[in-house]
């Protein structure tokens, strides 16, 4: 059944990818499509089974791939709890992603294309979370890449998108180096690559040391932390996040498949996975809870001052899985495990919704330009609506009524107050962020459904009514000064229309997830008894003690995230909804600030003069400078001159090249020939 | 004589060998035909010789031997394989018939003398890998030269006579000291045999100097940095079939050297010597790597890259332990296969619009899909993602490397990061992008000839990125007496795992760390 999950969607991929314009779009379509909704009507009684306790982990083998002396990588298919987690994350979200693109997707030329990308990441994500050795993991981590590459350069005509899926493959090449590394240290020290082995092994390697560039180290911190820059690429954490954004550039049911549900969870996946193993080493768990937390509040600190829609939700999405990150290094990667899922459900939909309003409003992604759409396309509204809820948590505290995000971000910041060290600090920086989480998605939904439609200045809205109005392509350029021409209501005589069902359903399907996931899975994910339960059925290491503390953590600790998102949810809709006046006037008295927050914090800029430029300039120094003007001067150039000054004398004997190689074969041939003759 | 009762190598050699002779005096069209048989007929003997080659527990190290002595003074037509020959023997023989076929249209002037040329090269490719006596082994090494640079001089771009001569230059010196080098260990082992002399133990003092002497010669052959600044200019000037056959074989030549003479027959040089190799290759791949970003001519950015790639083969061999040796084999292989086939993209869109300027493409995916489709198969094998042949012998080299040193491990892995910089940084700026440029929209998809050519490249890529036991199962047995050969000498790790509990330091034995 496993192989079947795991394999339709790659065979799918091949037929429609290969296949693509012979075969035509429907079928293209249908296939990919079937396919994945195939695995996910499998995935679940799996995942029941775990969750209901009856099933044990097993490991079904495909056959052998790479052997080397002791090592020993097969392909294998492993299930477990872990991995039926992650089973029904992928396929859920990838099959109604795929629906989806039905209607997104409708107007492109190239559709077999796409679903077939889709259909291949899918295969990879899915090897990728059934490997039971880090190079199968590493297989479906590339293989991921490989997909997200395609797809974020989906649109391959367009500069800024081919420069976006560059940018994302190299970036995640940086953690993939410390992955590789990492990978080395383990088959150094355990002599083997197998999961289960290496978990099992593990803490008999605390506390020793290993030789590493030249300085001694814990080991384990040595691996655990080599390991880390691999996820830390592709879940885009603090200092490997900048393709993360730029990867917008993408489809939008592209940004919310593989950059909010499923790829870039892959860090936060392979940090659990890997749990027991991250145990033993103390400073990894600092690092892991450290890097979490500063990415949870850096990534939201830039949300708030984006403008483009995608971008805001993508840097929520950085923040979001900077918070699964610090859960795990707290100890608690049930939780963080837990608001996998539930963000899985909550920010597809916001993706899928954002899609929903982007195709409304004829490719404007500009939140500045929307306003006013809650009645023009209400069932996108809504269901947004229901992700805004859950991504900022809101629920009734002490009891168990809430969104997806108020049970799952609360079991976060709760463990993280119990575990104390730094979980401390992740705390605070946790709460602050739910209160920066809560104003950017606020600003969100108040920008584009509320307020006075301000569609008229958007370029995409003008051209859209040009086209049906008849006026053809001769205005390109003069956006502003027709912006206030005509109707006066901001429209510019626009009507945006709802999306067909195609689109709709999914959103109203994942609706569900982000209204009922986190009270759904809660005990069985988070609870000290339940959970320890149902992770045994799988590599991840379930501390029952932190989260049997963090049940009882002091009622203020349990207020606070309801607290942040209620103080976010008030400034919000303070600037934007009561006094519009007051987001330019802040800006304008913080401009430092504004602008440090708008430009992203100049890392890309930073990136650039460190990286980026100086490659190319080395490249041309050792180029010109090097092979031309060193080797070449010195080497067969230098010869040359030399010979040509000396070969005048000789110049009788030689015709040209050709005789020159000759003459010295013959010198060769003779040396040879007299020493066949020389008496020994 | 042998398990097939006829002397199969020798035939290997004799049918391209009649082959070229009968094109020198046909037609163009003839000698097309000629060559296309003969390489094929080479293939089909190469699949029999694979297919027959026993892997078995306790197989001989030797197969398919035979030998002749006398005929010429010591030489002695001594041939015979094991699995690290038979695995580039049969690189050579895939090759082959594709290089032909490359070369169906492209190629109009002198079509007889070229195809003979061919020929010529692959007989003396297999005499490479298949000679057992160390003369028999130097004449054919660097008798490749010969029709290589015909190929260059006669068949070549503008500047091709510089290329040649710079190629011919380079060459001259290592070969000369090698075989100095030869003169004397036959003197002083008293054998030409290449067994034999494999399992002589020399004089470490004399090792160093025979080392070196070996090293100059296949350190260009390879190349390795500072001695590669041919191979660009190399590529450049060859026709799409040369460099495809430069790439694929001749570079491969260089490290199959390393493999069956400086580790086994200087086991205590090599040791020795490692920190040089290591200290070239990691500079190799941070340069070249650099200098393949700022190309803008397309052959010279997949020769640097060609550059870093060899590096990867060096610090695996290196390495002294079976992933590292085995891993570079792979990459050696998995080399061959894809910038041969990268050669060939080139070559496709070279013929279409004849300027190798990566600037004057851009687009490729819309008016020609197939070829984009391959491109990128060829360009991620390229960069070593999984599932392809090139992650397999990266992986098990670095890894390899990794035990001996995690400074050279961590240098060289920076090459995954470079690689997929300026190969995707090449494929956006060919293929992606709108079509603007109108003699690029008037460029067809791949014909069904060059289809024929590239997908079984495409298949046997994928065929070792997904299984490929095929092909490590047979060099297993070979790898692993080279290492047991060389395990005396074998470098001291860096790891040194220290256990606390125990209070004293450990080796961990299967790693090479001495114990204190």
């Amino acid at each position: 059944m496993i192989s079947i999950i795991v394999f339709g969607p790659l065979l799918a991929a091949i037929i429609a990818g290969l296949g693509n314009r012979a075969i035509g779009n429907v079928p293209a379509k249908v296939i990919t499509t079937g396919a994945l909704f195939l695995s996910c009507v499998l995935s679940w009684p799996i995942f029941l089974s775990f969750l209901g306790g009856g099933a044990e982990p097993h490991v079904e083998q495909v056959f052998t791939w790479i052997r080397s002396g002791t090592f020993d990588a097969g392909w294998e298919l492993r299930v477990d709890a872990l991995t039926a987690t992650m089973l029904v994350v992928v396929t859920t979200v990838s099959a109604l992603v795929h629906l989806y693109s039905w209607g997104y997707m409708d107007e492109d030329p190239d559709q077999p294309r796409f679903f077939a990308y889709l259909s291949l990441f899918t295969f990879a994500m899915l090897m990728l979370v059934t490997a039971n050795n880090l190079i199968q993991l590493f297989f479906g981590w590339e293989g991921v890449g490989l997909a997200s590459y395609l797809l974020i350069g989906f649109w391959f005509k367009k500069p800024s998108a081919n420069a976006a899926a560059i940018k994302a493959f190299v970036v995640n090449r940086v953690g993939d180096l410390g992955f590789m590394m990492g990978i080395f240290g383990v088959y150094l020290v355990f002599d083997t690559i197998d999961i289960p082995t290496i978990l099992e092994a593990a803490p008999a390697m605390a506390g020793s040391t290993i030789g590493f560039l030249g300085g001694r180290f814990e080991t384990m911190t040595v691996l655990c932390l080599l390991l880390f820059i691999g996820a830390m690429g592709k879940s885009a954490q603090l200092g490997l996040h900048t393709w993360l954004p730029d990867a917008m550039e993408g489809p939008t049911p592209v940004s919310a498949l593989i950059h909010a549900a499923t790829m870039v969870t892959a860090g936060v996946f392979m940090v659990c996975r890997l749990s027991p193993l991250f145990e033993t080493s103390a400073v990894a768990m600092a690092v892991v809870t450290i890097v979490g937390a500063a990415t949870c509040f850096f990534a939201a600190t830039i949300g708030t001052c984006q403008t483009d829609i995608k971008r805001v939700i993508a840097y929520s999405t950085c923040s979001q899985l900077g918070y699964m990150f610090f859960a795990a290094g707290v100890g608690a990667y049930g939780a963080a495990m837990f608001h996998l899922l539930t963000h899985a459900f909550f920010k597809a939909l916001l993706f899928l919704g954002a899609g929903s309003v982007i195709h409304a409003m004829h490719h404007e992604q500009d939140m500045r330009y929307y306003g006013g759409l809650r009645k023009q396309i209400p069932i996108t509204f809504w269901t947004m609506m229901a992700g805004t809820l859950a991504i900022t948590g809101v629920g009734i505290p002490f009891t168990e009524i809430g969104f997806a995000g108020f049970f799952s971000k609360d079991a976060i910041l709760e463990s993280a107050y119990a575990a104390g060290g730094n979980g401390t600090m992740a705390f605070y920086l946790g709460v602050f962020a739910a209160l920066l989480t809560s104003f950017y998605s606020w600003r969100l939904m108040f920008l584009t459904f509320w307020g006075k439609p301000r569609w008229e200045q958007s370029e995409h809205i003008q051209h859209a009514v040009h086209d049906a109005h008849g006026h053809g392509h001769d205005d390109h350029h003069a956006h502003a000064a027709h912006g206030h021409e005509g109707h006066g209501d901001g429209t510019a005589g626009y009507h945006p229309h709802e999306s067909g069902w195609v689109m709709l359903i999914p959103l109203i399907a994942l609706s569900i997830g982000a209204v009922a996931s986190g009270y759904a899975f809660y005990h069985s994910f988070v609870g000290p008894e339940e959970g320890a339960h149902f992770w045994a059925a799988s590599t991840l290491f379930f501390n029952e003690h932190l989260m049997e503390a963090a049940h009882h953590v002091p009622a203020w600790v349990k207020l606070s995230p309801a607290i942040a998102m209620l103080l976010g949810l008030g400034i919000a809709w303070m600037a934007y909804m009561r006094h519009t006046d007051w987001p330019a006037r802040f800006t304008a008295q913080f401009y430092l600030l504004y602008d440090f927050l708008l430009n992203k914090w100049y890392v890309d800029e930073l990136y650039d003069r460190i990286f980026v430029r100086p490659a190319f300039w080395f490249g041309r120094l050792f180029w010109k400078g090097g092979d031309e003007g060193t080797i070449d001067r010195f080497g067969p150039d230098g010869a040359a001159v030399a010979v040509n000054a000396g070969g005048r004398v000789t110049r009788a004997l030689q015709s040209g090249y050709l005789y020159s190689y000759a003459l010295v074969m013959l010198i060769g041939l003779a040396a040879a020939a007299t020493w066949a003759i020389m008496p020994k | 004589m042998n398990q097939l009762g006829f002397p199969i190598l020798t035939l290997m050699l004799a049918i391209p060998m009649a082959g070229a002779i009968a094109c020198l005096f046909v037609s163009a069209q003839s000698a097309r035909w000629i060559a296309l048989a003969a390489t094929l007929a080479d293939l089909l003997l190469g699949i029999v010789l694979w297919a027959t080659f026993d892997q078995s527990v306790g197989a001989p190290v030797w197969q398919f031997q035979e030998l002749q002595e006398g005929l010429f003074g010591r030489f002695s037509w001594a041939l015979g394989i094991d699995g690290i020959a038979l695995m580039l023997i049969m690189l050579t023989v895939f090759l082959m018939p594709i290089c032909i076929g490359v070369s169906w249209e492209s190629i109009q002037k002198r079509v007889g003398e070229y195809m003979a040329a061919f020929l010529f090269m692959e007989v003396l490719m297999i005499g490479v890998f298949a000679a057992q006596d160390i003369f028999l082994f130097y004449v054919f090494f660097e008798a490749g030269l010969i029709p290589m640079y015909l190929i260059i001089g006669i068949w070549g771009g503008a500047d091709r006579v510089y290329a040649s001569y710079k190629f011919f230059l380079y060459t001259l010196l290592g070969s000369v000291l090698m075989l100095i080098a030869m003169l004397w260990m036959t003197r002083d082992a008293g054998t030409t045999s290449i067994p034999v002399l494999m399992a002589t133990d020399f004089d470490p003092a004399a090792q160093n100097w025979l080392w070196l002497a070996f090293f100059a010669s296949f350190a260009v052959k390879m190349p390795m940095w500072p001695v590669h600044t041919w191979l660009p200019d190399a590529h450049v000037q060859a026709p799409t079939a040369g460099s495809v056959i430069l790439a694929g074989v001749l570079l491969k030549m260089g490290g199959y050297g390393f493999i069956r003479f400086s580790l086994p027959m200087f086991p205590e040089a090599s040791s020795h010597f490692a920190w040089l190799i290591f200290a070239f290759s990691m500079i190799a791949v941070v340069y070249t790597s650099l200098v393949a970003l700022v190309q803008n001519d397309m052959k010279k950015l997949i020769a640097y890259s060609s550059v870093a790639h060899m590096a990867i083969v060096t610090v695996g061999l290196f390495a002294f332990n079976q992933q590292g040796l085995e891993g570079a084999m792979m990459v050696m292989l998995g080399h061959g296969l894809v910038s041969g086939a990268l050669f060939m993209c080139v070559g496709i869109i070279y013929d279409r619009l004849h300027t190798r300027e990566i600037d004057r493409y851009g687009g490729l995916a819309i008016n020609m899909p197939r070829y984009a489709v391959l491109f990128l198969l060829f360009t991620m094998a390229s960069i070593g993602l999984p599932g392809t042949s090139n992650f397999v012998g990266e992986l098990l080299s670095l890894m390899g490397v990794y035990q001996v040193s995690s400074w050279v491990a961590l240098i060289c892995t920076t090459g995954i990061i470079l690689g997929a910089a300026y190969m995707l940084y090449l494929y956006r700026r060919v293929v992606f992008g709108d079509l603007v440029k109108d003699d690029v929209k008037a460029m067809p998809d791949l014909s069904p000839r060059e289809i024929a050519l590239m997908v079984p490249l495409a298949l046997v890529v994928l065929w070792m990125g997904v299984y490929p036991e095929s092909f490590l199962s047979p060099m297993r047995a070979n790898v692993a007496s080279i290492v047991a050969r060389t395990e005396a000498a074998r470098p001291i790790g860096d790891a040194q795992i220290a256990l606390s509990q125990q209070q004293k330091t450990v080796s961990h034995a299967e790693h090479g760390g001495e114990s204190h």
